[in-house]
C-alpha cells in the first residue's frame, strides 16, 4: 500500500547515520510517512506534461473544429462558433468513403501481419538455438532503426513501372502494379509495421512455460489442437499489444498512401486541409481517428494487452 | 510439444520468407545507393561512389543531423525522467484513477501522428510560440514518455521488493534506497528505454514536419524535402544507408543489456 515507505525503519527523526544530513535525505525523510504527497510529487510532473501539451493540444484541436471559416477569404477566426465543417463531413459521401478505405486497409494490415508475424515468431521463441534467436531479434529489430520515409521510397520504386518488381515478374509475362493501386498501401503498410507486430508475439511465445504445451500433448492433443486451445488464448494479450501499433500507425498515414497507391486516407484529408489553412474540416475529420482508437484501446486494455506493449 | 521435423521445416522456411521480405527493400535501398543514374531503375546502370562524396559535402545534411541529435537526445532526457517518475508512482502505488493514467502514457503513441502533429501545431500557434528546435523537443518528448515508462514499469514489475526492504530495515531512508537499489537495478532498463526512445525521436517524421515550422529541418524532413526533388534521391539513398549501419551499434547494445524487456517499447 505504501509503496516503499520503509517497513520497520527507525522513527522519524532518529537517525542511525552518523554525521550531517543532506537536505535531500531530509526531505526522503519527510516524505516517507506521507506516501499521498510522494505519490503526487511522483506524478505532477509526468501527468502536468501529458495533461498541459497533450490534452490540452487535443481539446485546442477540438476546439478548432467549431471555428468559423469565412466563406470567401478562407481566414478563419479563432473563437468564433460554426458547425460548417461537420456540416461539410457528413453531407459530402466522399469523406464516409475515405474512412471505410482507411479503416479497411487499416484492418487488412493488421491481420496481414499477425499472419506473416506467428510462424517467424514461433520458430525464434520455440524453435531456434539460443544464439539464432538473438540474432533474428537483431535481425527484426533493424528495420525499424531504417529510417521510415527511406523504407516507403524504396517500396515506391520496387513498385514503379521500370522498378524491381516489374523486372522480376517480366520472365513470366506479368507486368508490375504501377502506383496506383490501392493494393499498394496494404503491402507497404504492412511492411513497414510488421517488426511491431513480430516483436510483441515473439515476447509472448517465450513467456509460455513449455510444460504447458507438453501437458497438452500428453493429454493427446495434436500440434493443431494445441495451438488453438493452449497456445492461442495465452498469446491474445500480444496479438493485441501488436495489433495497436499496426492498427493505428495504418489508420493515421498519409505518406505511404500518397508515395504508392494515390490515394486518399484519412491523414491525406486532415494534412491537405491543414496545410490549405482549412483548419475547422481538418480538426473536425481528426476527431474520427481519435474516436476510433480511443474504442480500440478500451477494448484492446481489456484483454491485457498494455501490460504486453 | 515437440515439433515434428516437417513443422519445424515449414517454420523455418517461413521465417526465411518474412526475413527475406524485411530486407528486400533495405537491400534495393543499398544497391541503389552506388548507382550511378539518378534514376531509380532496375537493373542499376553502373557503380559509382560519387554520391557519397556528395552526401558529405553538402551542408544541409550536416545541420540537420546535428538538429536531430540534439531534439532526439533532448526528447530522450524529458522522456526518460517523467517516465520514470511516472513508472515508480504507478507500480509502487495503488490509487483511485492510475488505470486512466497508463491510459493517457499510451494515447500519444496510439493516436495517428497527424492528429497529435495538427494538435500541438495548432497550439504553439494559438499561443504564439515561435516554431523551431523548442517546439520539435516538445512534440517528440511527448510521445517518447511512454517508451521509457514501458521499459522502467516492465523491469519495476520483475524486480522483488525484498532489498528495498532490507535497506530500509538497515536504516536508509527513501532517498538512499532509491539511489543504492532501486536506480542501479534499473539501470539497463533506462539505458534501453533511452536508445529506444532516441530511435523513435529521431525517426519521427509527421509530428516534427508540423512542429518545425519553415527554418528547422530534422533528417527525416530534410529527407522529405529532399524526396520532393528527383535531383537528390541518390543522395537520400547515401543518408539512409550509412543511418542504418549506424543503427546497429545501438540495437546490438540493446539487445546485450537485455532489451528483451518491453516488446517493442513503444
Amino acid at each position: 500500500m505504501d509503496g516503499e515507505a520503509p517497513r520497520g525503519a527507525t522513527p522519524r527523526g532518529a537517525s542511525l547515520t552518523v554525521g550531517p544530513v543532506s537536505p535531500a535525505r531530509r526531505v526522503a525523510r519527510w516524505l516517507a510517512t506521507r506516501p499521498r504527497t510522494r505519490l503526487a510529487l511522483l506524478l505532477s510532473g509526468p501527468l502536468g506534461w501529458l495533461a498541459l501539451v497533450y490534452l490540452g493540444s487535443l481539446f485546442v484541436l477540438l476546439l478548432n473544429a467549431f471555428w468559423a471559416k469565412d466563406a470567401f477569404t478562407g481566414k478563419v477566426t479563432p473563437f468564433a462558433w460554426d458547425l460548417a465543417a461537420f456540416g461539410e463531413l457528413l453531407g459530402n459521401p466522399v469523406y464516409r468513403t475515405i474512412a471505410l478505405r482507411t479503416i479497411g486497409i487499416a484492418a487488412a494490415v493488421t491481420v496481414t501481419d499477425a499472419l506473416l508475424a506467428l510462424p517467424i515468431a514461433y520458430y525464434m521463441a520455440r524453435v531456434a538455438s539460443p544464439r539464432r534467436r538473438r540474432a533474428l531479434v537483431i535481425a527484426v529489430l533493424m528495420p525499424l532503426w531504417a529510417a521510415y520515409l527511406v523504407k516507403a521510397y524504396a517500396w515506391r520504386t520496387i513498385l514503379q513501372g521500370n522498378g524491381f518488381l516489374s523486372w522480376a515478374l517480366s520472365p513470366l509475362g506479368i507486368e508490375g502494379p504501377g502506383l496506383d493501386e490501392l493494393q499498394n498501401a496494404w503491402i507497404v503498410l504492412s511492411y513497414l509495421w510488421l517488426p511491431y507486430m513480430i516483436l510483441p508475439i515473439y515476447a509472448g511465445l517465450e513467456r509460455i512455460p513449455g510444460s504447458l504445451l507438453e501437458a497438452s500433448s500428453d493429454l493427446g492433443a495434436g500440434a493443431a489442437t494445441t495451438f488453438r486451445r493452449v497456445i492461442f488464448p495465452l498469446l491474445v494479450p500480444s496479438l493485441v499489444a501488436g495489433s495497436i501499433f499496426t492498427f493505428s500507425l495504418s489508420l493515421g498515414d498519409y505518406i505511404v498512401p500518397d508515395l504508392v497507391a494515390d490515394a486518399k486516407f484519412i491523414g491525406n484529408v486532415i494534412y491537405d486541409n491543414s496545410s490549405l489553412g482549412n483548419f475547422p474540416l481538418a480538426a473536425g475529420y481528426s476527431i474520427l481517428p481519435i474516436a476510433v482508437m480511443v474504442c480500440y484501446l478500451l477494448v484492446a486494455r481489456r484483454t491485457g494487452a498494455f501490460e504486453s506493449l | 510439444m515437440v515439433e515434428s521435423p516437417l513443422a519445424r521445416a515449414l517454420l523455418r522456411i517461413a521465417s526465411a520468407l518474412v526475413l527475406s521480405f524485411l530486407y528486400l527493400p533495405l537491400a534495393i535501398l543499398a544497391v541503389y545507393a552506388f548507382n550511378e543514374s539518378r534514376i531509380m531503375a532496375w537493373p542499376p546502370t553502373g557503380f559509382t561512389l560519387h554520391w557519397f562524396a556528395d552526401a558529405a559535402a553538402n551542408p544541409a545534411i550536416r545541420s540537420a543531423l546535428l538538429n536531430s541529435l540534439v531534439t532526439a537526445g533532448a526528447a530522450t532526457a524529458i522522456a526518460l525522467v517523467l517516465g520514470t517518475l511516472a513508472a515508480l508512482a504507478i507500480q509502487r502505488n495503488r490509487f483511485f484513477g492510475r488505470e486512466s493514467i497508463s491510459f493517457l502514457f499510451i494515447l500519444p503513441i496510439a493516436l495517428p501522428g497527424v492528429v497529435t502533429g495538427i494538435a500541438l501545431q495548432s497550439t504553439f500557434k494559438l499561443l504564439g510560440a515561435d516554431l523551431g528546435l523548442l517546439t520539435v523537443i516538445v512534440g517528440q518528448a511527448t510521445f517518447c514518455i511512454v517508451v521509457a515508462y514501458n521499459n522502467v514499469v516492465a523491469r519495476l514489475r520483475r524486480l522483488p521488493r525484498s532489498p528495498e526492504e532490507a535497506s530500509a530495515d538497515l536504516g536508509a531512508d527513501s532517498w538512499t534506497t532509491f539511489r543504492r537499489i532501486t536506480l542501479p537495478a534499473m539501470r539497463t532498463a533506462l539505458l534501453s528505454g533511452a536508445l529506444l526512445a532516441f530511435a523513435l525521436a529521431f525517426d519521427e517524421v509527421i509530428v516534427t514536419l508540423f512542429t518545425a515550422g519553415a527554418g528547422t529541418q530534422t533528417i527525416p524532413v530534410w529527407i522529405y524535402t529532399a524526396m520532393q526533388r528527383p535531383n537528390e534521391l541518390p543522395v537520400v539513398n547515401v543518408v539512409a544507408l550509412v543511418l542504418v549501419l549506424f543503427s546497429i551499434a545501438p540495437v546490438y547494445l540493446a539487445q546485450r543489456i537485455g532489451g528483451g524487456e518491453t516488446a517493442t517499447g513503444r
